[in-house]
């Protein structure tokens, strides 16, 4: 995950403790993994300010979240999407860092 | 209405491997924050030969000897499995060496900041010699006339005064020095990769020259597009890469200006190059852009980990041609001209609407009727490995899926769609390369050849990082066969008949 990223997320954890949750948009499984390892268990490439922070924070890829958002928003915003990425594979790869 | 045209195109690679290791962002902030990394030893060894470079399938796409349509039956991964016939000297360009890359950064500079190890210096220019391109230029090749200096001498410019070394085959052959005292942006680094960049997009416009019939003083207008800034403290983007560019490639008739919007400033420049043809108020302008040594090794992290060479490792270049309707050349369609507009919204559906459908819609072209796609063109075998997946792919499947949406396709052509109106992505991932341009030169030979008719070229562009605001950027335009005669071209056509008709008659009556 970017450094950036990683620095506001920590900055919004230190804010808002565990109310804060995590929403993915990333379009790749691996990368998906990636970053919410990187927002429960800390940044596995050890390069960010998340390097060795355990938030645990809830996380969800957005298409975890279709049954939470109005349809009409949900297909405008994500519905062609999810023709063209591999849905599953980005749910799963989220899901497994959620306790 | 007469539509302008695209003429021609040249791309050009330039093998950069030192420069990989010393200059590429990824390095020099690795070098900054563990300065004995393991990761320079693992680079050091993942680093291909320039002849493994040369006959990698992509790159000799890129400098059109082979077509894209060819990787799709290319057995992968296509670093192991190299051409059998490979050339350094392509139909749109050539692939360079580093040390001619090197010698050349000296070439291009006027304000003697460059300093080059004498006996490389001596060895190097005997070799650019040689190259035909480069007599356009003979009065600049001169400047290797001049005594390099020694080795210590070098060393010291690096070591103490700050300098930007130069590196080939693992010594230190050259360096760029600092262009002020303490300016931020004149820094030795900074003039580095300026100059590298204004010399590889010289050396490709160069290779225009040769390889079409354009010649340097027929250029009116020039368009840099390329992801640097120059300037100074004070105006830190001043500009102007283009005339900087221009004047090494004598383009002594020319003047031109730099376009900038991250990966898409290309399409946006060739867009501009379009209007300013179209409305008379220049004949012949080229769109350029140079290569970006911050973008080398930028996911050589992950490359190493998975066993594979550094696939960054060169710096790509490309120059396409815009001219007056010659009845012949692709037009391009300037009422078919996609943008990401400011309001559009920055989803995924909302941006190929923009920049796809939305332009096709006004002009009542069917989605289906566009026989090729060119959007972002990187390279699957550099981007998969990073978890970045296959750019090119994804976009592709991106127009096919709001083509079923939209009812122009059924979900089960969705593959088959991808597949015929598509391609593998060949180009090195320099940003502002890739973005829609590097297919330009075979749509050009296609359309003339009559095997497409319409061919869409789509920049995208990542604006948020350069953190002013998380808009997104996109543009498109389509080429299309020429169906112009020559004699439409120029003499005046029935439609301004009919108008200068009308108007004598308007005149006539109001007399009366």
């Amino acid at each position: 995950m970017d450094l950036e990223n990683q620095a506001r997320i920590k900055g919004f954890a230190d804010k808002y403790g565990k109310d804060l949750v995590i929403v993915l948009g990333a379009g790749e499984a691996q990368a998906a993994e990636l970053a919410a390892e990187t927002v429960t268990k800390g940044d596995p490439t050890y390069a960010g300010p998340l390097a060795g922070v355990q938030l645990e924070l809830p996380v969800y890829h957005a298409f975890e979240l279709k049954e939470s958002v109005e349809p009409g928003v949900y297909e405008d915003q994500a519905g062609m999407m999810e023709m063209v990425l591999d849905v599953d594979a980005l749910n799963e790869a989220v899901k497994k860092f959620r306790a | 209405m007469s539509f302008p045209v695209i003429k021609g195109a040249s791309y050009s690679l330039f093998h950069t491997p030192e420069m990989t290791v010393h200059q590429g962002s990824n390095q020099t902030t690795e070098r900054y924050m563990n300065p004995n990394s393991e990761h320079f030893k693992n680079l050091q060894k993942s680093l291909r030969s320039f002849d493994d470079f040369v006959k990698y399938p992509p790159n000799q796409v890129y400098i059109g000897n082979i077509k894209p349509d060819m990787l799709k039956c290319h057995k992968r991964p296509w670093y192991e499995h190299p051409m059998e016939v490979a050339s350094t000297d392509g139909n749109f360009g050539a692939i360079y060496t580093e040390e001619e890359l090197i010698a050349l950064v000296k070439i291009v500079d006027v304000f003697d900041l460059v300093v080059l190890e004498e006996s490389f210096q001596a060895a190097t220019k005997v070799k650019l010699e040689k190259r035909q391109e480069l007599q356009i230029i003979d009065k600049y090749l001169s400047k290797l006339d001049n005594k390099g200096v020694d080795f210590a001498e070098l060393e010291s410019m690096v070591n103490e005064q700050g300098a930007e070394g130069m590196y080939y085959s693992g010594r230190l052959v050259g360096c760029v020095k600092k262009a002020h005292a303490f300016d931020a942006v004149l820094t030795a680094h900074v003039m580095f990769e300026n100059l590298v960049s204004k010399a590889t997009a010289v050396v490709n416009l160069l290779q225009m020259f040769t390889k079409t019939k354009l010649r340097p003083r027929d250029i009116d207008y020039i368009i840099e597009t390329s992801e640097e800034a120059c300037g100074d403290m004070n105006q830190r983007g001043g500009g102007n890469m283009a005339k900087a560019i221009g004047e090494i490639c004598g383009c002594v008739n020319a003047t031109g200006s730099d376009t900038r919007s991250f990966c898409a400033g290309p399409v946006h420049g060739l867009v501009q190059a379009a209007a300013l043809v179209q409305s008379g108020i220049y004949k012949n302008v080229v769109v350029v852009a140079g290569g970006s040594t911050a973008k080398l090794g930028m996911n050589s992290k992950s490359h190493i980990e998975k066993n594979m060479p550094a696939l960054e490792d060169c710096l790509g270049t490309f120059a396409i041609h815009v001219s007056e309707n010659d009845g012949i050349s692709p037009i391009i369609r300037t009422d078919v001209v996609g943008r990401h507009t400011i309001g559009a919204g920055s989803a995924p559906q909302a941006v190929i609407t923009a920049i796809v459908t939305d332009p096709l819609d006004k002009a009542n072209i069917k989605l289906d009727d566009i026989d090729k796609f060119s959007p972002e063109l990187q390279n699957p075998e550099i981007t998969v490995p990073s978890g970045a997946g296959d750019v090119t792919l994804s976009n592709l499947k991106m127009i096919a899926a709001l083509g079923v949406k939209r009812g122009d396709f059924l979900k089960e052509d969705m593959e088959r769609i991808v597949n015929e109106k598509g391609m593998t992505g060949y180009a090195p991932t320099q940003g502002h390369i890739p973005s829609g341009v590097p297919y330009i030169g075979f749509a050009i030979q296609e359309i003339m050849n009559k095997k497409l008719k319409k061919v869409m070229i789509i920049g995208k562009g990542s604006l948020f990082l350069g953190r002013l605001t998380n808009l997104f950027d996109g543009v498109s335009f389509v080429m299309e066969e020429n169906t112009v005669s020559e004699e439409e071209t120029t003499t005046v056509s029935k439609d301004e008949v009919r108008s200068i008709v009308a108007e004598a008659l308007k005149n006539l009556a109001k007399s009366l």
